[in-house]
């Protein structure tokens, strides 16, 4: 009896498997063995979301994939088996869900720091470009924060100083938008240990406000 | 003696008499003055009548007599008349009674003296001395002290009022609670209310110097006087510091502005007592100290752009002379005035800091300190000093670097003007160079002179190199080029980095360099030379028609000049083709030949600029009064960058040419090249060293890029500071492990302060560098905090 029950569940999970990697293979580049960007934008129109939407980038975090427009079979497994789904419809619902999951607190900076992360796509990447920082920040901040984030990506592109921004100066993005009243900035105090390029926004919105 | 008992009343009549006598001569009446008689008859009935066997002895009546005649005197005379005066007329009444109290006592005690001796003493009573004066107190002065009081403080009449003070001390017998309970305690707070009336109509009527004299005055019994002097202190000291200090015509300010060094004094002596009362003091000069300065370099500032550009520096070098003799001004009124109190020091040092930093026409502080130095130690310098005058110049200058906070800055551009002296003013005075590097070393620290005493060693060593060469040549008479040279080896971290590169040097110079070379290689195998002629000067015979002329040229002149040995015309691209110049330097060249105050060459057309299609000829015409001529001035071409190999040599040759040959239209008589060694690492910094040929008559038509200079050196400091704060950074966090943000901005700033002052810019640039090289990282918990990774 007890060898018929396990029996059952590990055939049932065999199947739950095998239902996962079924998905995997219908996005999957058969010669990579991994999803490519191609099967990731096909998985996005079927899933109803634009390519560029957040929740794929929640996705990537919740799937810990490591290079940016590629899952790795096992990545698909542990993450889709960690969402509890193994077909389509059951993880088009699974995104929304993965959106609350996203923005607890608990979660919310290991996402955000993991965005960062998932632009650097060369080996031995540091930092990533203004355009793309941009353009992340919006992905990511936009919701929560719009109109700190608005006004920096404004500065972001006029500015000269820098040409890519690195993990440290991201994760004080984050903390500035969190910490800092706005638009006043009235708390602001460049003595501390904030980014360079954030004492220089607050001197460029200063100015711009006065 | 009467062997009768003496009877009380007719004692007392007797006694009675004498009292009555003491009391006309109290009040002024006219009354003989006592004899030893009367005196002895009063004091033997007194002792009879006490020594009288019982009933008849009167001690205790005569005691209670002896008070009540104080008391019967006190209550019909003394009382009224004080209570009919007033004020200081009640005051004045009240010291003659009480004057003349004493006397009473003094006399009556002695007439009744025996009581003293046996009954008092027997029965513990109080004296007769005490019982005359509890009299007063409890009659007189408890009647009238109030009134006394406040008369007292509305008075303060020195003289008097000591008089009637001395009565409530005495009153007291010896103890001072009468005084202080009775007196002093109102006296305090009423004086307060008093000096504060005082002190307000003073401050409206009195000149700053004329209060503080009335200020210093003391008026009250000694005891009181410290705490009453604080009371005073703060009634006319504190409450109006700032209006005093403020004072339009006679304040602190004005004080200073007029020298008026006396009153300085009094003020800081004054408010020295206080606490904290010098730092209005304080907050004063300070201001005034910095617009004075800042009103100096305004000056300057108008003077420079007012005045035509011929007279450039000159303005600067003014400015830096007057902010010395400002800088000795007020010294001397923190030592003298202000007795060397830490707090007027640091006035003066912040100050100083404010207007020292500012530019003068763009150009910074530590630059025109370094002119100015240069001035006073270059040959033919602006300035003929003395010895004596030099080295105290040079001692001023060294403090107010002090005040300058990129010290680095003027360390790079004494440096450039050291070297240039160093190569080119070998008669300039060898002490005074030592002297000043010794004087910055201990300013600013070893790192700072490090490279200019190398650049003064090498002189030195130099000179004994070249004595090695003469022997080499001495012992190998084949190998000599027929020209005497003298070498300068040179190191090249120390110098600044002097551009240049291959000249086709005439074939007389190429025979001196090989030579040199030979030996240079018997002595050290492991340096490479390379020859550096942009620095090199010749002296040549110019054989032109009218007499001979020595020309003192340049290496890259004397080039120039030579190829006329070979043909007589040549064109612009003959010229440049066989010498590989670039259109710049050459442009100079044929200018400073053809076209300038010496027209050793002439042109064709013969235009004042030079242009690419021109021709040139040995202009056989030439001629001057002077028999030698310098056809440069002492500062050579500019040239390209440099960049550095591994090994380079600088060496000063100076040539003596025995060159025969056939009738060449130039004879080398010296020449003088240069060329630079590199020993060890090459910095990854070069300052790269302008030159500029001096025009004589022409200046504006060459171009020359003396901004470029200074902008070049601003960057290299740059450059350089961005490595020492980097290597700051790493040493204070290798060493702490963890440290907050501030805390390691402070402690790098604090570091480097010797040498400049970090921007905090700067600093958490760096930082951000050393984050993404992996020497530092924020910590995930407290983004405060940075830690080292090792």
């Amino acid at each position: 009896m007890l060898v018929g029950y396990s029996n059952v569940s590990s055939k049932a999970k065999i199947k739950g498997l095998e239902k996962i990697d079924r998905l995997f293979n219908t996005y999957a580049n058969s010669s990579f063995g991994m999803i490519d960007p191609e099967g990731i934008e096909a998985l996005c129109s079927d899933l109803g979301v634009d390519y560029t939407d957040v929740r794929i980038l929640m996705l990537a975090w919740k799937l810990k994939a490591e290079k940016q427009g590629y899952f790795t079979q096992d990545e698909w497994q542990t993450g889709l088996k960690a969402l509890g789904v193994d077909s389509l419809s059951k993880l088009k619902k699974a995104l929304s869900d993965l959106e609350k999951e996203v923005e607890k607190p608990s979660n919310y900076e290991d996402f955000y720091t993991y965005a960062f992360r998932y632009c650097l796509t060369e080996e031995k990447q540091k930092s990533v470009d203004i355009e793309s920082i941009c353009e992340l920040l919006n992905l990511v901040l936009g919701v929560q924060f719009r109109p700190q984030i608005d006004s920096l990506i404004e500065y972001l592109k006029v500015q000269n100083d820098y040409k890519v921004i690195n993990s440290d100066q991201w994760i004080n993005f984050l903390r500035f938008c969190k910490e800092i009243s706005f638009p006043d900035l009235e708390n602001y105090d460049a003595i501390q240990a904030w980014p360079l390029i954030l004492d220089n926004y607050v001197e460029w919105m200063r100015e711009k406000h006065s | 003696m009467e062997n009768k008992a003496i009877g009380l009343d007719k004692g007392w009549d007797y006694m009675q008499k004498g009292i009555t006598k003491l009391k006309r001569i109290l009040e002024g009446l006219p009354e003989p003055p006592f004899t030893s008689e009367e005196y002895m008859m009063l004091y033997t009935t007194i002792y009879n009548m006490c020594t009288q066997k019982p009933p008849h002895d009167h001690s205790q009546q005569l005691y209670d007599k002896y008070r009540e005649a104080f008391e019967e005197y006190i209550s019909s005379t003394v009382l009224p008349s004080l209570r009919e005066k007033h004020d200081e007329f009640m005051l004045r009444e009240l010291a003659k009674r009480w004057a003349n109290h004493k006397v009473m006592v003094r006399w009556l005690s002695r007439f009744f003296h025996y009581l003293d001796r046996y009954f008092i003493a027997r029965r513990s009573l109080p004296t007769l001395n005490e019982v005359g004066l509890t009299c007063f107190r409890d009659l007189v002065y408890q009647e009238v002290h109030a009134k006394v009081k406040d008369a007292v403080i509305t008075l303060i009449d020195r003289a008097l009022l000591k008089n009637v003070l001395d009565i409530f001390v005495e009153i007291g017998m010896g103890k001072m609670d009468r005084y202080e309970d009775d007196f002093e305690a109102d006296m305090l707070q009423d004086t307060g209310a008093y000096y504060s009336r005082k002190a307000s109509s003073w401050i409206e009527e009195d000149s700053c110097p004329d209060y503080m004299l009335k200020a210093m005055s003391h008026y009250l019994h000694s005891s009181s006087e410290t705490k009453l002097s604080e009371k005073v202190q703060n009634e006319l000291l504190v409450a109006y510091a700032n209006r005093l200090l403020e004072k339009e015509h006679s304040g602190c300010r004005p004080l200073l502005r007029d020298d008026k060094v006396e009153d300085l004094s009094r003020m800081y002596r004054l408010y020295c007592k206080i606490p904290r009362g010098l730092d209005p003091v304080a907050n004063i000069f300070k201001p005034h100290i910095t617009a004075e300065g800042t009103a100096l370099v305004q000056q300057a500032e108008d003077a420079t752009s007012n005045q035509a550009s011929s007279a450039t520096g000159v303005q600067e070098q003014v400015l830096i002379r007057r902010t010395i003799e400002l800088h000795d001004k007020y010294m001397a009124y923190v030592t003298d005035c202000f007795q060397n109190h830490t707090l007027f020091h640091k006035a003066l040092k912040e100050a100083f800091e404010v207007f020292c930093n500012k530019t003068v026409t763009g150009n910074s502080s530590a630059e025109l300190l370094a002119t100015f130095c240069d001035n006073i130690l270059k040959k033919g310098g602006s300035e003929k000093l003395s010895d004596e005058v030099i080295e105290e110049t040079l001692e001023k200058v060294v403090k107010l670097l002090a005040y300058i906070s990129d010290k680095d800055l003027f360390a790079e551009f004494y440096r450039k003007k050291l070297a240039r002296r160093l190569l080119f003013d070998r008669s300039a005075n060898d002490d005074h160079k030592r002297s000043i590097l010794t004087k910055l070393k201990q300013q600013c620290g070893g790192q700072f002179t490090s490279k200019m005493e190398g650049m003064v060693t090498d002189l030195t060593l130099a000179r004994e190199n070249q004595a090695n060469y003469e022997d080499y040549l001495r012992s190998n008479s084949a190998a000599h080029p027929g020209i005497d040279l003298t070498v300068t080896v040179l190191t090249t971290g120390f110098w600044p980095s002097y551009k240049s590169f291959d000249l086709n040097l005439p074939a007389e110079m190429v025979k001196c360099v090989e030579v040199f070379r030979g030996f240079y290689e018997t002595k050290t195998k492991h340096r490479k030379l390379t020859w550096i002629y942009s620095l090199g000067t010749c002296h040549i015979n110019g054989k032109f028609e009218q007499k001979i002329i020595e020309l003192i040229v340049l290496t890259y002149q004397a080039a120039v000049l030579l190829l006329f040995n070979a043909s007589d015309r040549l064109s612009y691209s003959e010229i440049m083709a066989h010498l590989n110049l670039t259109h710049d330097d050459l442009l100079r060249l044929l200018h400073s030949l053809s076209c300038a105050k010496y027209k050793i060459l002439s042109k064709e057309p013969n235009t004042k600029t030079i242009s690419h299609g021109d021709y040139f000829e040995f202009n056989s015409k030439f001629t001057d009064k002077l028999r030698r001529i310098k056809v440069w001035e002492i500062l050579p071409l500019s040239f390209r960058e440099f960049s550095p190999c591994t090994f380079i040599s600088w060496n000063l040759v100076y040539l003596l040419l025995r060159f025969q040959n056939s009738d060449p239209k130039f004879v080398f008589r010296e020449q003088l090249i240069l060329c630079k060694t590199n020993i060890g690492n090459c910095r990854n910094c070069f300052l790269e060293d302008i030159f500029y040929l001096n025009f004589v008559n022409s200046p504006s038509k060459v171009p020359l890029p003396p901004v470029d200079e200074r902008k070049k050196v601003v960057e290299d400091v740059d450059k350089d500071r961005r490595y020492a704060i980097d290597a700051a950074l790493v040493r204070i966090m290798k060493s702490r492990k963890v440290l907050g943000h501030q805390q390691l901005v402070s402690e790098c700033v604090e570091q480097l302060s010797r040498m400049f002052k970090p921007d905090i810019k700067a600093i958490k640039k760096r930082m951000e560098d050393l984050i993404t090289r992996d020497y530092l990282e924020r910590d995930k918990e407290n983004q405060n905090m940075f830690r080292y990774l090792a």
